[in-house]
């Protein structure tokens, strides 16, 4: 048994200590936001905020989210910068398929929670891990632009 | 205004809601002949005069129930491309509807939601919204004039007297939502005429319209296969051979089941498949299986050798594909010869959403849930394998994580191997596929060798071109062959090539095809055969212009003078580019046109090199696709296609070795990301042309505008894709 912080709620798992957080969010607690793309930090379609940092929930194994507070897609409603965030995915009609964007999504809050303005150098650092198949990357860009301004 | 439609021969039919007081149109039309699949229509065409009121069921495109909202069904899949918005435009438009009330599903898959044209229920071929066009337009317009002739009814007026508007039938100064009149309406019989919208009515049609799939794909809860859940689903992971046609010899699943969570271990078709209570203990499973396999005929498989092979072939024509004149005599007359191989490597989809697909089977059904391109092809396998009729197969459409070709497999591929396992393991069963399994998983584009010999006249234009195009045919083996193969000849291996509009200024021409015998799995990759000759014709076209001494946006105008579609484009990037004014130091300019799927797109890539580096940083399009319905969803498939084109152009590809696939996930099979892509301008001609397709047009061209670029910067002409270190 491990006690995990999933979006502000404790919920205890019957998993091996091993078992990446993606796979216990989504396949014991069916949180389904988080996506898997590959399996090996590769593509960050799956992360997710640990203590506020953006993680590759995929090889992170639930070990070491112990005391820790897992934030995921799911709670970024209900938070500032994820409100703005979404609104300026919204707003700019980012997505296509659908399935990279609440990877993109997750990584880009976590950016801006450290960068008020970041540059397109900026975006480009952080971002470039976070695959898009259907490539929305110009509208992730200018959406990271427009949510950065929002925030302003 | 225009002309009513007669409707009765295309069997709309409407029946009282299954849900208490709606309206629902259902509406099928005659089996499009050129591809009917065998076997595809079960009961051949529903009659609807025979079987009204009662729906073949389920055959709805629309329903409207008594709370307003109007519910769209898609007749095709939903994997980024937008249409689960601009499907429901062409209806909502037609309808006067609020578009705030409109609602949006996957279709189930039935006779009614076959293809216009294709014969099977299928996405793909960049073909649905002009394929669509007319059938959703008319079932909107069919709907309003029930709608209306429901209200004359209950307010003792004349049909004519109605007007229809955002979700109100008004009369005078009664206002009645459509809601109130759904029940009404159901009941009144179908007209034998609608009268479609004049264009210049459109108020939805042709408008930038805002995804309706969105806001559930940026709060996590659009629901894609990956995500189905349900009790008792056992999530499955199949060892499938590690070389191409291999197969299971002996397995040991003792250290599988000593995994915690791994409840059977079972052989099928494919392999061998684990299946456990989540995906990590079926991955853990997985690794602890032993399987001995017979590797089979591709043991040896090395595609440097295949292309060594090809060489060979490229030496001698081919099964002819096109021919003109007498090109041998021009080729030895020629003032100036182009003369050049070109070649492409194998490439994989990899969606972003590895494949997966959800079964339960009963007695008498099966019901499988999965993000399919192909549902007709998907429920045959299905049914085949179980012994059941195609009807009792249900497929539960969700939306696709990408497709590009990927999901609409010939053999329903990953569809029939979850059958296999849920059959063999007896219980409700989601196969995952890793990343690993989808890089080495077969079903690529086609490696590709062309070779051209090029003649050219005094005046550096052409007199004769020589072509031989040496790789796998997509289309063998599959239900289209009948359809695409001609004497031979694949259309596909040699589309945009044979049909070329630079061909038909030329008196001489002899473009032949050789169709190599691989046992590869291949498929349609976005943009299929436009793929590799797009890139191969307008490195070709610019190796010319260059011979010439000609700017090469001049030497295309001069050889398109007569295809005005082609020009347009041009002209239209080129302006937009500023074609021919300095750039900033360091930056060179590439161009290329290609007409694929009925749509003509010029791009032009603005590139620099620096101690070998390529870097791309500015692409504008033009595109003439006739009416642009959704313009801001064009242009985000125009996006899409440089993306997607220019990564593959710049660092994919699958090789082999040893009978195997080399790469395995994204840090060797490279894809495009966020600091490689370029900026992307796309302009639309505004066109009254036929439609064409939105969704791999813009591919084609990317390549070979960037290596065109290339050349222009550095001198070196890149014949081989991926561009990867050939600059360093
Ligand atoms: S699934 Fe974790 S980075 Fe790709
Ligand atoms: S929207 Fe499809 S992978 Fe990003």
């Amino acid at each position: 048994m491990i006690t995990l912080n999933i979006n502000g709620k404790e919920q205890q798992l019957d998993v091996e200590d091993d078992m990446p957080i993606l796979w216990a969010l989504r396949d014991v607690l069916h949180l389904t936001g988080t996506k898997f793309g590959c399996g090996m930090s590769l593509c960050g379609a799956c992360t997710v905020h640990l203590d506020g940092q953006a993680i590759r929930s995929c090889i992170t194994p639930v070990s070491a989210a112990a005391g820790k507070k897992i934030t995921t897609i799911e709670d970024m409603q209900n938070q500032k910068i994820g409100q703005a965030v979404q609104s300026a995915w919204s707003e700019i009609d980012v997505v296509q398929c659908g399935y990279c964007q609440s990877g993109q999504i997750m990584a880009a809050t976590a950016l801006l929670a450290t960068n008020q303005k970041p540059s397109d150098a900026d975006i480009d650092a952080a971002m470039t891990g976070n695959i898009c198949r259907c490539g929305t990357y110009p509208r992730i860009r200018a959406a990271i632009h427009n949510a950065a301004s929002k925030l302003a | 205004m225009n002309a009513p439609i007669n409707i009765s021969r295309r069997t709309f039919i409407k029946a009282t809601a299954l849900v208490a007081g709606g309206l629902i149109i259902g509406f099928s039309i005659p089996y499009a002949k050129r591809f009917l699949m065998p076997g595809a229509a079960p009961d051949a065409a529903p009659d609807a005069a025979k079987d009204a009121p009662k729906l073949p069921a389920p055959n709805a495109f629309l329903r409207i129930g008594s709370d307003n909202t109007i519910t769209v069904m898609l007749a095709h899949s939903e994997m980024g491309q937008s249409i689960w918005t601009t499907l429901p435009m062409l209806i909502a438009d037609e309808l006067d509807a609020d578009w705030s009330t409109i609602k949006v599903e996957h279709a189930a898959s039935a006779p009614a939601y076959i293809h216009t044209t294709y014969g099977i229920q299928i996405t793909g071929g960049s073909s649905t919204t002009w394929s669509e066009f007319d059938r959703y337009r008319q079932a909107g317009a069919l709907t309003r004039a029930l709608l209306v002739s429901a209200a004359a009814e209950k307010l003792g007026v004349t049909a004519e007297s109605i007007k229809t508007e955002n979700g109100f039938v008004i009369s005078g100064d009664q206002k009645i939502p459509y809601g109130d009149l759904a029940e009404v309406a159901a009941k009144i019989e179908t007209p034998k005429t609608v009268t479609l919208k004049d264009p210049k009515d459109w108020k939805i049609i042709g408008k930038a319209t805002k995804r309706l799939d969105g806001p559930e794909k940026i709060n996590g809860t659009a629901v894609f296969g990956q995500d189905i859940h349900f009790e008792g689903l056992m999530t499955a992971m199949v060892a499938r051979s590690p070389v191409f046609g291999g197969t299971v010899k002996t397995f040991d699943a003792t250290a599988a089941k000593q995994i915690k969570g791994v409840r059977q271990v079972v052989q099928v078709p494919t392999g061998v498949a684990v299946i456990a209570d989540n995906y990590w203990a079926a991955k853990k499973g997985r690794e602890a299986l032993k399987v001995d396999w017979d590797l089979g005929v591709n043991a040896k498989l090395d595609s440097k050798i295949m292309l060594e092979e090809y060489r060979k072939m490229a030496a001698t024509a081919g099964l002819p594909a096109a021919k003109a004149g007498d090109t041998k005599a021009a080729l030895a007359n020629a003032k100036q010869l182009v003369e050049a191989e070109y070649s492409l490597p194998y490439l994989a989809h990899s969606p972003m959403e590895p494949l997966n697909c959800a079964v339960k089977i009963e007695k008498d059904s099966c019901e499988i849930w999965t993000g399919t391109q192909m549902q007709t092809t998907d429920q045959l396998a299905a049914a085949k394998i179980l012994g059941l009729k195609p009807e009792q197969v249900s497929i539960h459409t969700v939306f696709l994580g990408g497709g590009f070709g990927r999901r609409a497999n010939p053999v329903a591929d990953f569809v029939s191997e979850a059958v296999q396992v849920a059959k063999a393991a007896g219980v409700p069963v989601k196969t995952v596929w890793s990343r690993e399994d989808d890089v080495k998983g077969g079903h690529y584009r086609p490696m590709y060798l062309h070779k051209a010999n090029i003649a050219l006249d005094a005046n550096g234009m052409p007199t004769a071109w020589q072509h031989v195009a040496v790789g796998q045919s997509i289309m063998k083996g599959t239900s289209f062959e009948a359809f695409m193969i001609k004497d031979g000849v694949d259309a596909t291996s040699v589309e945009g090539a044979a049909d070329s509009p630079y061909l038909k200024s030329i008196p001489n021409y002899d473009i032949s095809l050789h169709t190599v015998q691989a046992t590869i799995p291949v498929q349609w990759w976005r943009s299929v055969g436009h793929s590799h000759t797009a890139f191969v014709m307008e490195s070709l076209i610019d190796e010319m212009a260059n011979l010439a001494q000609k700017d090469p946006l001049a030497y295309r105008r001069t050889l398109l003078k007569d295809h005005p579609r082609h020009l347009a484009t041009l002209n239209l990037a080129a302006e937009k580019a500023d074609w021919g004014k300095p750039l900033a130091k360091g930056v060179f300019r590439g161009i290329a046109v290609h007409e694929s799927f009925g749509s003509f797109v010029a791009q032009i890539a603005e590139v620099s090199v620096t101690e070998g580096e390529v870097k791309v940083h500015r692409i504008v399009s033009a595109i003439d696709c006739g009416l642009a319905v959704n313009p801001d969803s064009l242009k985000a498939q125009m996006e899409s296609s440089v993306s997607y084109g220019l990564g593959a152009a710049l660092q994919s590809e699958i090789t082999f070795k040893d009978g195997m696939v080399v790469q395995s996930n994204f840090h060797d099979y490279q894809v495009m990301r966020m600091a490689n892509m370029p900026k992307v301008e796309v302009y639309i001609v505004q066109s009254t042309e036929k439609m064409g397709g939105v969704g791999e047009p813009g591919l084609p061209p990317v390549a070979p505008a960037v290596t065109n670029a290339i050349f222009a910067a550095t001198g070196k002409r890149i014949r081989t894709l991926p561009i990867g270190n050939q600059l360093a």
